[in-house]
């Protein structure tokens, strides 16, 4: 049985500071069952989550009590891409016909200060000073640039890349383009990583209308086929945030197995895929997805990147709306920006960004922590 | 005098006149682990034991913390005295990569496979007047 997404709606990224976060999400609901042509009472259930903007199930208080299965998922980075799956597998299964996915947030300004033990962590850790994931993204890519050969102007070319797109997306929180000097010569963060290639926590909500695909055809002359839906944790030795050590031998990453497992459900390969979103928490981190992802080799980036493959018009569109680096990361929310920018693209309603020549097969992929993957596969 | 105490008991040998940083070893499959736990997370075994880890070690990967970070960093700094510190994995002789400050040398770039040596460093005062303890390391003078 073949899932598919019937609609989509987006509550702006950014800053909304006269809604909550649950308002956020209802707004996205709002607008992903009018866009179905559906009302709230016609979803049999729902997934979503939240980091810092409350339980997702409250939502019922915007929208009605009509007493839906109503479940909360909480999953990090990835908590879009599993209620994502949760949905895939609920409809997959044919115990539901009908629901909705949402996600939302509401952070408070600035980078997030976790609490060391909510990771199994003693205090030391965090007092001394080694608890940033900006240190995390930052070393990870030091080490990548020293074994694939990758230089400063790849990281510059990414950023550039995303506020260009983030300029041509009315949702987009960054809509001023940024030039190649204005990036190169920003603060340095974390060395080799500048204040603009990192994404901030903002706010926004994204949600998703998926049916039994035999259905779809009743509410869009447009679905979307949810092809493949994986999301996986880390092996012992791949390189994560927040880990006091790190084993000699290096395991691939869990971007690695979630996207293989993607791949092999969804009887598709890299080459098939004519638009992708690809985690983007900071520039380094988009290189590192290019290729375990499968879409290049380690160290291919550098051509790539200077030749304009990842942008809108080039071979291998990345993150066409402008990712998390010009949408902000509202945690709960951004998985599911991922797969509405997709479906966007794949029904050629991307407008100014619009990718050409009719894109037939997307690919979503969230990354984070504490070592975290979510790949979705989508086609038309 | 001023008593010193370990930022926690059980990261490195103290008081020592070399301290090591200290590990845990799996005695089924030989990996290593810092901080020492009690469950290997390489094949799921409750057997390990504590074991040294050294005091050089090479560094594999770094960055430079260039400001103040906010909560649950603890030390007596104001943003005005902070100083930016290096931040790497330094691999270790005891078989397992350790995440550690180290100081940085003015006017010169950190860089990967570089030889460093543990210190243990007062890294604030509490309440009671005692020095915290922690480990860092520095430049290896060769
Ligand atoms: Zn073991």
């Amino acid at each position: 049985m073949d899932v598919a997404i019937i609609g989509i709606g987006l509550h702006p990224f950014g800053r909304s500071p006269t809604l909550t976060g649950q308002q956020q999400g209802a707004s996205a609901i709002r607008t992903a069952l009018a866009d179905a042509g559906l009302t709230w009472k016609d979803m049999q259930f729902a997934y979503g989550g939240s980091q810092d903007g409350g339980n997702a199930d409250a939502l019922v208080n915007e929208l009605g009590l009509t007493g839906l299965q109503f479940t909360n998922i909480w999953n990090g980075c990835a908590t879009g891409g599993s209620s994502l799956h949760a949905a895939y597998t609920a409809i997959k299964s044919g115990e539901y016909d009908i629901g909705v996915v949402v996600g939302f947030d509401k952070h408070a300004r600035g980078a997030f200060n976790p609490t060391p033990s909510d990771w199994g962590l003693d205090d030391w850790y965090g007092e001394s000073g080694m608890m940033l994931t900006t240190q995390f993204f930052a070393m990870k890519f030091q080490r990548y640039m020293h074994d694939h050969g990758i230089s400063n102007d790849s990281l510059i070319r990414v950023s550039e890349k995303a506020f260009q797109n983030g300029a041509l997306t009315p949702t987009a929180w960054r809509r001023e383009a940024l030039s190649y000097e204005q990036i190169a010569n920003s603060m340095m963060v974390s060395n080799p990583l500048r204040k603009y290639m990192f994404c901030s926590p903002a706010e926004g909500g994204a949600a998703l209308i998926l049916c039994n695909a035999n259905i779809a055809e009743r509410y869009t002359k447009k679905p979307i086929y949810l092809k493949a839906a994986a999301v996986r944790t880390r092996h012992y030795g791949s390189f994560e945030v927040f880990s006091p050590s790190q084993a000699m031998n290096v395991a691939d990453a869990p971007t690695v197995t979630a996207s293989n497992a993607a791949f092999e459900l969804a009887g598709l390969g890299p080459k098939d895929v004519d638009v992708m979103q690809l985690q983007d928490t900071d520039s380094g981190t988009e290189i590192i997805h290019m290729a375990e992802n499968g879409f290049c080799e380690h160290g291919e980036q550098e051509k790539l990147l200077r030749e304009g493959a990842t942008k809108i018009n080039g071979s291998m569109p990345v993150n066409t709306d402008g990712g998390c680096l010009a949408n902000g990361e509202p945690v709960g929310a951004s998985g599911l920006r991922q797969v509405h920018e997709i479906c966007v693209q794949l029904r050629g309603e991307g407008g100014a960004r619009q990718v050409s020549g009719s894109p037939k097969v997307g690919y979503t992929h969230v990354y984070g922590a504490p070592g975290l993957s979510g790949v979705n596969i989508l086609t038309r | 005098m001023t008593q010193q105490i370990a930022i926690k008991e059980g990261l490195f040998t103290w008081p020592a006149e070399k301290p090591e940083l200290l590990g845990s070893r799996c005695i089924h499959c030989g990996e290593a682990a810092f901080p020492a736990q009690n469950d290997c997370r390489a094949c799921g075994s409750r057997e390990t034991e504590i074991t040294a880890l050294g005091n050089r070690g090479t560094l594999w990967t770094w960055t430079i913390q260039s400001f103040m970070p906010k909560s649950p960093y603890l030390s007596d700094e104001t943003p005005e005295t902070f100083k930016p510190y290096g931040v790497g994995y330094v691999e270790m002789p005891g078989g397992v990569r350790v995440e550690s400050r180290f100081e940085l040398i003015e006017g010169q770039v950190p860089h990967i496979g570089m030889s460093l040596d543990l210190v243990i460093l007062p890294f604030r005062t509490d309440e009671s007047g005692q020095e915290i303890m922690m480990f860092s390391f520095k430049p290896a003078e060769e």
